[in-house]
């Protein structure tokens, strides 16, 4: 059982990670308390995809001297996975934006109802 | 150069989106002529590609000449271009309307709802048009973002309401984004073409599921499908009318595309329908969203938040079609993507000229309507005829196709849901007419002769998109025949 968890941690950080940004974005009654919580639900997801590419002994995707020497046959074993990386480049742009998008949007509550506190815009909603 | 149409339609918006921005600056007039040039040369294209898929078959474009698996390849079958003729034409129609309600209800913005409207059609189309999984979380994350920014500039509760959706949809987009990681951890692929290929030898893998499990529960939440519909109903009320007729209609339908693509393409009909009973739990939980959605409609005094119910509803009807995974059911889902889109257009772009003539959109307050605005309410009736599913408006033609699909299928109770559904319609919709048509009866007895009241037709740049849309679900109710014969039999999914 604890081979079990110890074998895969980078899985079991990512999974208690998200579920913390999970339980903050739901549960939570303050509007920043959500934000922050968004942005670890979506950093859990970056690790997880970057530890996906992992390779115990791995090198960098780069394949030294490589131009004009493309005769001799490369051992992909040998380097970790680059793809994941990528696409989490494209990610990082896309939380970045949502991060903006948010915050924004918070300033233009706090503008209306001159609190953060879901409790208390609700209630000025129902009036 | 026409070739490149699948890219165009996707790439036009998006250039025009940042010229926007650049003339903006210079001189605010300009924004809407270049957005209706952008979505003019767009629709065109998407018209060019639907043409060249019916005659030749699927088009597959190289992105940059890179092939699958390697590059980003462009995969247009009849389903795709069948849908994003619909976002297109659509798009086209809300910004030739939204001239008018823009500059009154955002005078000091309209630089920038120009730049994000175009933005929010380009994730659309891209969505439709792409065949790579991870390409389709960008472009379902940019069509997002935009629309969180769009709610965001609406009346007083936008901004907590587009919070509310903000937090909601980077929850799917999430769960969509963890999906693609478990696919590609076990195939090493995020071509669809190559995922499907890959797939049927892992079927019974649990990390398969678990992807299976996530893609499911985030584009419920992107569609609004029943119990994870809580954002959408603040958030399409307090927006813009321009607005909300541009995501009203595509957004969901949007969603219903991306499940149909990863339940039958990404997945083979058999994963879904018999390895696990994801269409049955489908329909229950679509059966769930057609009469909540209508009950929860009833109790509202807002017109806008009652088309906003009622929207959940129709996801309903969709999602029930692809619930029941027949031939007759599929048709149904497909053909109600179309009438869905035009019939929520429609309604919508009514309310927004109700509330630019009167500025109230209350139920009770719509008297009279039918002498001021005789075309916009013409249009509304009609719309309301087709939500109920009266022939020869379209709305009964997909209506018609569920309830095979459902009778096919030995599935009685969802006949019954259809028709209590059309039932809970005809209340909610004559509600309405009834306040705009009918004249109270005590100022008829005392004064007798009639009331002078002023003509207030809807302005020429609204009223015309509004009446396209009144012929379109006309039309589209009397040539559906065509319609299906044509296009969508060939655009059900491969194994039905």
């Amino acid at each position: 059982m604890f081979d079990f968890i110890l074998s895969k941690y980078n899985y079991w950080i990512y999974v208690i990670l998200m579920m913390i940004g999970f339980y903050a974005m739901i549960g939570k009654r303050n509007l920043i308390k959500k934000v922050i919580g968004m942005n670890i639900f979506q950093t859990a997801i970056i690790l997880f995809f970057v530890s996906t590419a992992a390779k115990r002994g791995g090198t960098l995707p780069i394949i030294e001297h490589g131009h004009g020497h493309g005769a001799h046959a490369i051992q992909a074993t040998a380097y970790i996975n680059p793809l994941p990386h990528v696409l989490m480049l494209t990610a990082i742009v896309v939380m970045v934006s949502t991060l903006g998008v948010a915050l924004a949007v918070l300033i233009a509550i706090y503008r209306r109802h001159n609190t953060l506190e879901e409790d208390e815009i609700l209630r000025q909603q129902q009036k | 150069m026409i070739s490149q149409s699948p890219v165009l339609v996707v790439v036009i918006p998006l250039i025009f989106s940042f010229l926007n921005l650049l003339f903006g600056w210079w001189k605010k007039g300009f924004c809407y002529p270049i957005t209706l040039v952008a979505l003019s040369l767009s629709f065109l294209a998407s018209l060019h590609t639907l043409n060249t898929v019916i005659t030749s078959g699927t088009i597959h474009y190289y992105l940059g000449g890179w092939n699958p698996p390697w590059g980003i390849e462009y995969v247009v079958d009849h389903l795709n271009a069948f849908v994003l003729v619909i976002v297109s034409f659509i798009a086209l129609l809300v910004a030739i309307y939204s001239k008018k309600s823009v500059e009154k209800e955002l005078p000091e913005k309209i630089v920038y709802l120009y730049c994000l409207f175009l933005l929010q059609v380009t994730g659309f189309l891209g969505i439709v048009v792409t065949g790579d999984m991870f390409n389709l979380y960008v472009f379902l994350e940019i069509a997002s973002l935009a629309g969180y920014a769009l709610i965001a500039t609406g009346e007083d509760g936008a901004p907590f309401a587009s919070f509310n959706y903000v937090i909601f949809g980077t929850i799917g987009a999430c769960f969509y984004l963890l999906g693609v990681g478990y696919l590609y951890i076990v195939t090493g692929s995020l071509n669809i073409a190559d995922l499907s290929q890959i797939l049927p030898d892992l079927y019974n893998s649990k990390v398969v599921l678990v992807a299976f499990a996530f893609f499911l529960v985030g584009v419920s939440i992107k569609m609004a499908l029943f119990p994870l519909h809580v954002w959408l109903p603040d958030a399409y009320t307090y927006a813009p009318s321009a607005v909300s007729a541009l995501l009203a209609p595509l957004m969901t339908k949007v969603g219903a595309y991306v499940m149909i693509r990863i339940m039958f393409t990404v997945f083979k009909p058999y994963f879904s329908i018999e390895l696990i009973p994801v269409t049955s739990i489908l329909g229950w939980m679509a059966a769930g969203a057609i009469l909540f959605g209508a009950i929860l409609a009833l109790a509202q005094t807002d017109l806008k938040r009652m088309l906003a119910y009622i929207l959940v509803s129709e996801v309903g009807y969709i999602t029930l079609g692809i619930g029941l995974a027949n031939r007759n059911g599929l048709t149904g889902a497909i053909l109600h993507i179309l009438n869905d889109a035009f019939m929520m257009l429609a309604l919508f772009l009514v309310v927004g000229a109700i509330m630019y003539r009167s500025g109230n959109r209350e139920i009770p307050q719509l008297r009279y309507l039918h002498r001021k605005m005789p075309f916009t309410m013409a249009v509304f009736v009609i719309a309301a005829l087709s939500v109920i599913g009266i022939p020869p408006t379209c709305g009964f033609f997909s209506k018609w196709y569920l309830i095979l699909g459902a009778i096919d299928a030995g599935k009685w109770v969802f006949v019954a849901v259809l028709l209590v559904s059309s039932l809970l319609n005809v209340i909610l919709f004559f509600r309405c007419i009834e306040s705009a048509y009918l004249e109270p009866v005590a100022e008829h007895a005392s004064g007798g002769s009639e009331l002078v009241i002023a003509r207030e037709e809807s302005p020429l740049t609204m009223l015309i998109p509004i009446l396209i849309a009144g012929a379109g679900i006309m039309s589209f109710g009397v040539l559906s025949g065509k319609i299906i014969s044509t296009i969508i039999q060939f655009a059900i999914p491969i194994g039905f």
